[in-house]
């Protein structure tokens, strides 16, 4: 309860720096008829009377969360449609990148980190640190470039960019052969902290007497790994999913720009050009709506998984 | 460079106290970090290549050469060939670290300044000031900051000065959270009891006893500061709303080179190695300061 109060906070605080952000947008709302049209004083002040800018900020700012919470976001001045529409058009894409990479960057990030921990100070653990140090370090979108320069480019393994190949039938292979590249990218983006995390997770379980238990006991080797020792040192792992959202979204915009994936991101990027400013407020809402779900849906799991955590 | 690790013998409480030993331990601790090792030279690389660009750098980067567009790298005087308005591909390298590096350093050193006060206070003062401000870190720690960047940056005219500013102020919270743990540790310990009773004013407090206590986290931090900002500028330049033409920053250098893939994939390929080269250095020194000041430190 204490952190679903949290959470609501939070998510205020991000609707007020929209908010400030929305006014510190320069030419101000009525930029449109004050700059382009010679329009007569007067009648600025009545458009502005009949759109409540001349009340005071507080109160425009409550009128304008009024509307938000009804799911009125605002028109985008680019298409003239309903932001939320438009931002729910585009969601479709991201997810489904983000969770193609995800799944790949834990599938790979835990068992690198497993093997790492088992193998501990051997090459292997050697390279994997070093390795997920240096994916850390290259530019995102500079690994999506080279990823189509040798993947597309010189060898033509896969398409450089869009969701489909436009005048076919739909098929999972298609859509597939699209993901392979920017699910490959934004995977990369995400691995390091999860191979780290669960190497040190394993550190910390192994040498617990339970584990010393379970081997005495002659249960086989794999057993203990997988079912004593990675069940509890991924417990942690679950609160690391939450805190990535950002991250998730941050390398989701990226790799959409240079993989000219039609998702959200791509759409913000697209809409930073036109200064469609509804549109770039609504993303900026809507992505701290879900990284605030985010977060508290990982803190509730695990205080459902750990016993041991219990919220006042 | 030189600064951290003075900073990191400074940490351990005064090099040569202890006459006789020449090293102290955390340097002698990091000096053992080979990678570490291996990102100090290389960060003293760039920053000397930078300082001293117009030595070295073998043409003007500015200089617009329309007869030799696109060479390519090794051909005739270009080391690494030409841009599409044939100028000198290396000698624009070397003077984009200058604006590149400079906006990392000079945007860490934004965030570490905010980052600490707010840290500093927020664990000084408790109470409703405490969760007036963490709430307010949370908030910006829930926005990805690439997308509140790319909209500041879209806002505010862009300069070096502007995107400097925009970097740092969007990247003080990590640094804020960590401070704020630090001296709530020490804050607990006897000699802030022992200073407070000897009549000690909140500022000296802060200044003689509470920050000088809490460096080694802050150093790491800020060294993986510098990396994310150089990461974050070139984020932002490639996208187009960072450092504008003709203003050379290893970003913005990649901006139009997936235009030329096929006929000039040298574009795309060194300015890109020089981030990643420059970023994994400074990582490289992160990790071993933080194993040589605080091995439990956890960033």
């Amino acid at each position: 309860m204490h952190r679903l109060l949290e959470g609501v906070a939070v998510l205020v605080g991000v609707t007020v720096i929209a908010f400030a952000l929305l006014h510190l947008a320069p030419g101000g709302p009525l930029a449109m008829y004050t700059l382009t049209t010679s329009m007569r004083a007067e009648d600025v002040a009545r458009i502005s009377h009949e759109l409540g800018l001349d009340q005071p900020v507080p109160v425009q700012y409550a009128r304008w969360a009024a509307n938000l919470a009804r799911g009125d976001w605002g028109q985008s001045y680019r298409d003239s449609r309903p932001v939320l529409v438009d931002i729910i058009d585009r969601l479709p894409g991201t997810v489904e990148l983000m969770l193609a990479s995800l799944l790949l960057a834990i599938g790979i990030g835990i068992a690198v980190g497993i093997l790492g921990a088992l193998k501990r100070y051997s090459i292997f653990d050697y390279l994997a640190t070093t390795g997920a140090m240096v994916s850390l370090s290259i530019p995102t979108f500079w690994f999506g470039l080279m990823m189509i320069f040798i993947f597309s480019v010189f060898l033509g393994w896969i398409p450089s960019g869009d969701m489909y190949s436009l005048g076919r039938p739909f098929s999972v292979f298609d859509r597939l052969h699209h993901l392979a590249g920017p699910v490959t990218v934004l995977g990369l983006v995400l691995v390091a902290p999860w191979s780290r995390y669960t190497r040190s997770g394993m550190l910390d379980v192994l040498y617990q007497d339970y584990i010393r238990t379970a081997r005495a006991k002659g249960v086989a080797a794999s057993a203990v790994v997988v079912r004593h020792a990675l069940r509890n040192a991924l417990i942690p792992l679950l609160t690391l999913a939450g805190v990535q959202l950002p991250m998730l979204f941050g390398g989701a915009l990226v790799t959409e720009t240079v993989f000219s994936w039609p998702g959200m991101g791509r759409f913000f990027v697209d809409s930073l050009g036109y200064r469609d400013y509804p549109v770039l407020m609504g993303i900026l809402i809507f992505t701290g709506v879900l990284v605030i779900l985010g977060n508290l849906l990982a803190d509730l799991l695990y205080a459902v998984v750990d016993p041991r955590i219990r919220f006042g | 460079m030189s600064e951290s690790i003075g900073a990191a013998i400074r940490a351990d409480g005064a090099p040569g106290r202890i006459r006789g030993r020449r090293v102290s331990p955390p340097l002698a601790r990091f000096m053992r970090h080979r990678l570490a090792i291996l990102g100090t030279a290389m960060v003293s690389l760039l920053l000397l290549s930078s300082f001293f660009a117009p030595d070295i750098a073998p043409r003007n980067p500015l200089y617009i050469d329309l007869m030799s567009r696109f060479a390519p790298p090794l051909h005739g005087p270009f080391v690494l060939g030409t841009d599409p308005l044939g100028r000198d591909l290396l000698s624009r390298l070397i003077y984009a670290g200058r604006i590149s590096l400079t906006v990392g350093f000079a945007a860490m050193l934004l965030s570490a300044v905010v980052g600490t006060a707010v840290g500093t206070v927020a664990a000084y003062r408790g109470g409703a000031i405490d969760s007036i401000f963490m709430r307010f870190t949370d908030v910006a720690f829930s926005l990805p900051s690439i997308f509140l960047l790319l909209l500041l940056a879209a806002f505010i005219p862009p300069s070096v000065v502007s995107i400097t500013l925009i970097i740092g102020l969007t990247s003080w919270m990590a640094t804020a959270r960590l401070v704020r743990g630090q001296i709530l540790t020490v804050l607990k310990l006897d000699y802030v009891e022992a200073a407070r009773a000897g009549g000690a004013s909140d500022l000296r407090l802060i200044l003689r006893h509470l920050l000088p206590n809490s460096t080694a986290p802050m150093v790491v931090a800020a060294t993986l500061n510098v990396a994310d900002a150089i990461l974050a500028e070139s984020y932002v330049s490639y996208l187009g709303y960072g450092i504008q033409p003709p203003l050379a920053s290893w970003g913005n250098m990649l901006n139009n080179a997936q235009s030329y893939f096929v006929s000039a994939p040298w574009l795309a390929i060194f300015p890109g190695l020089m981030i990643a080269l420059a970023v994994t250095s400074i990582n490289f020194i992160g990790d071993g300061l933080r194993d040589a000041l605080d091995p439990r430190l956890k960033i």
